[in-house]
């Protein structure tokens, strides 16, 4: 019956639908599991066992009416930074601990009104700021192959629910690599969709230029066909243009090859100076055997690729400055006891309920933004970021898609990356991807020789998401990676 | 760019955060070390660029100018870190 739980979406449907098991009955299974799992690599900040069960009897009775959707039945989880109305939202901070947020976020309403089951809230880096989910103020989360190393960050949670079959899918979200960095670490698949691809609204922000909503799941077909539910303009997110939405997982098929693509190789990062000797053995093989499968490997160039950490770190930390401006221990969340005057309160509250990294950049962005040093600091790096938006615009008019390592390095040892910039740096595959707004996605690319899973991403530009689906879920037939065996 | 311990305070004061005197020393090497990193964008030539504030080219989005009401009294009242008698507390004394 454990098979049940690593069964795709396509698959568990065909069995809802021929009445081989009830909602009901799915939704015990994943939730058990999920416990299971909680005990060993605390994946989750809340378990919503209630709440899914009585959305399980919802989705049973949707069947026997004939009103279901592919999604109808389906348990997955969200990361804890979507807002669930009545549901506790922590986004990983203190400050959040008792938020119970007041309406839903479009993305669980668009992936709910389909019929999917939300099982849980998943662990994060507090408000999304780190790459190993150290920074959660209610404990990390571990890697599901070796639970003393990291599962990667900011979406930790959601990547190792997902691998150890305890949701069939999962929602992250990304400004700098979240998604892709713990899929490539858990062995999944991490989508990065385009930005405004899909709507933000509910979600508790950390940059809102360069935020996006990013599922995981274990296949590409399944992360294409939940990508094709959440996809849309919303009117309550401005940033989502009116964009038409490819049947994204209607084009994967057996025809889905890699014959005649072209796939960029940028030397600055398969060159990379830091580039793990594992991981550049893994990715040799991914590029030869994309090859064998008909692919036309071309060696490109992304000069500025050096300067995009850089740049990330000036703009991240100084829209997320302005977004943390609201946590003020006055209107919600955390409340410092004991104050006597209104500045008192608001200063001791964000002493009191903010971690090391949310004041880290809170102080690095208001530094950033103030008067005198904000057109040397901000004003450049917005400027740096059309130069990066406007080199991948030229490689793209070469190559059909970038092929790169999701990371330079396989999971690492928890406390590895005490010092900030070296935890910064980990996303170094990753952001530049996120500062030009285009699509990229994180798919198994192999095991190291030690048994640990590495990531190979391919990146498409703005709106390409169904080509970028197409050239990954004909890479991930060729490639056929066996995840190493689960720890729990 | 180093910063000294009065600038990091300077900082802490205008982001609204009460830093200990451990803290203040910690950004000093943290943030110096961190700004030395992002100096590096000095070396990209900026000229006559203009600057990213929106990837996808959209411009001065509107929606209709419509009240939606928020029924759920409530819901946002839960929010809040203390209320009484259905109303909001903002301050309490010192003892």
């Amino acid at each position: 019956m454990s098979d049940i739980l690593f069964l795709s979406i396509s698959e568990l449907h065909a069995k809802l639908e021929a009445k081989e098991l009830s909602c009901v009955e799915l939704t015990k299974r994943f939730l058990e599991r999920a416990e299971t799992v909680q005990k060993e690599l605390n994946a989750f900040i809340t378990l919503l066992p209630e709440r899914a069960m009585a959305q399980a009897v919802q989705a049973d009775k949707v069947f026997a009416e004939g009103r279901q959707t592919i999604l109808t039945g389906i348990p997955y989880a969200a990361k804890d930074n979507y807002n669930i109305a009545g549901v506790r939202t922590t986004a990983g901070s203190k400050i959040l601990e008792n938020y119970i947020a007041p309406y839903t976020a479009t993305a669980i309403i668009r992936l709910e009104t389909a019929g999917a089951v939300c099982i849980g809230k998943t662990n994060m880096d507090e408000f999304a700021m780190g790459s190993s989910t150290e920074y959660s103020a209610y404990g990390p989360a571990r890697n599901p192959y070796n639970p003393n190393l990291v599962p990667g960050g900011s979406s930790g949670g959601s990547a190792v629910a997902v691998a150890t079959g305890s949701c069939v899918f999962a929602l992250g979200t990304e400004t700098g690599g979240s998604v892709r960095l713990p899929a490539a670490f858990c062995g999944i698949v991490g989508m990065k969709t385009t930005y405004g691809r899909i709507s933000r609204y509910g979600i508790i922000p950390l940059a809102s230029s360069i935020d996006v909503v990013s599922p995981c799941a274990r296949s590409v077909f399944d992360a294409a066909i939940v990508t094709g539910w959440l996809a849309g303009a919303d009117p309550l997110d401005s940033t989502t243009p009116d964009v038409p939405i490819d049947n994204y997982e209607g084009h994967l098929n057996a025809n889905t090859s890699l014959v005649g693509k072209k796939l960029g190789i940028p030397k600055e990062y398969i060159q990379a100076e830091g580039l793990d000797p594992a991981v550049k053995q893994v990715m040799e093989k991914v590029m030869a055997q994309c090859e064998a499968a008909g692919a036309e490997l071309v060696e490109v160039s992304l000069p500025l690729t050096k300067y995009a950490l850089p740049a990330y770190y000036v703009l991240v930390p100084s829209e997320a400055s302005s977004n943390l401006a609201r946590h003020n221990g006055v209107t919600f969340g955390f409340r410092s006891t004991g104050t006597s005057t209104a500045q008192e309160l608001i200063e001791l509250s964000r002493d009191e309920g903010f971690g090391a990294e949310p004041k880290r950049r809170s102080m690095l962005g208001t530094f950033a933004l103030s008067s005198g040093y904000h057109e040397a600091y901000y004003g450049r790096a917005q400027k740096v970021r059309t130069l990066l938006r406007q080199e991948f615009e030229t490689v793209f008019k070469q190559v059909d898609a970038l092929l790169t390592p999701t990371s330079a390095m396989p999971p690492f040892v928890f406390g590895e990356k005490s010092d900030p910039l070296q935890m910064y740096l980990v996303d170094l595959f990753t952001l530049p991807t996120n500062l030009a707004g285009v699509s990229a996605i994180s798919i198994p690319g192999g095991v190291t020789p030690d048994g640990l899973p590495v990531g190979a991403q391919f990146i498409t530009p703005q709106f390409a998401e169904d080509s970028l689906f197409q050239i990954a879920y004909a890479a991930e037939h060729v490639l056929k990676v066996e995840p190493p065996p689960l720890a729990v | 760019m180093e910063l000294n311990r009065e600038q990091v305070k300077a900082i802490a004061k205008l982001a609204a955060i009460q830093l200990d005197d451990a803290e203040v020393n910690r950004f000093v090497t943290e943030l110096s070390h961190i700004l030395d990193h992002i100096d590096q964008l000095k070396e990209v030539n900026i000229e006559g660029v203009a600057p990213t504030n929106q990837v996808t080219g959209l411009t001065s989005v509107t929606r209709p100018d419509v009240v939606v009401e928020f029924l759920d009294r409530q819901a946002l009242l839960d929010t809040f870190p203390e209320t009484e008698n259905g109303l909001l507390k903002l301050q309490n004394k010192k003892p």
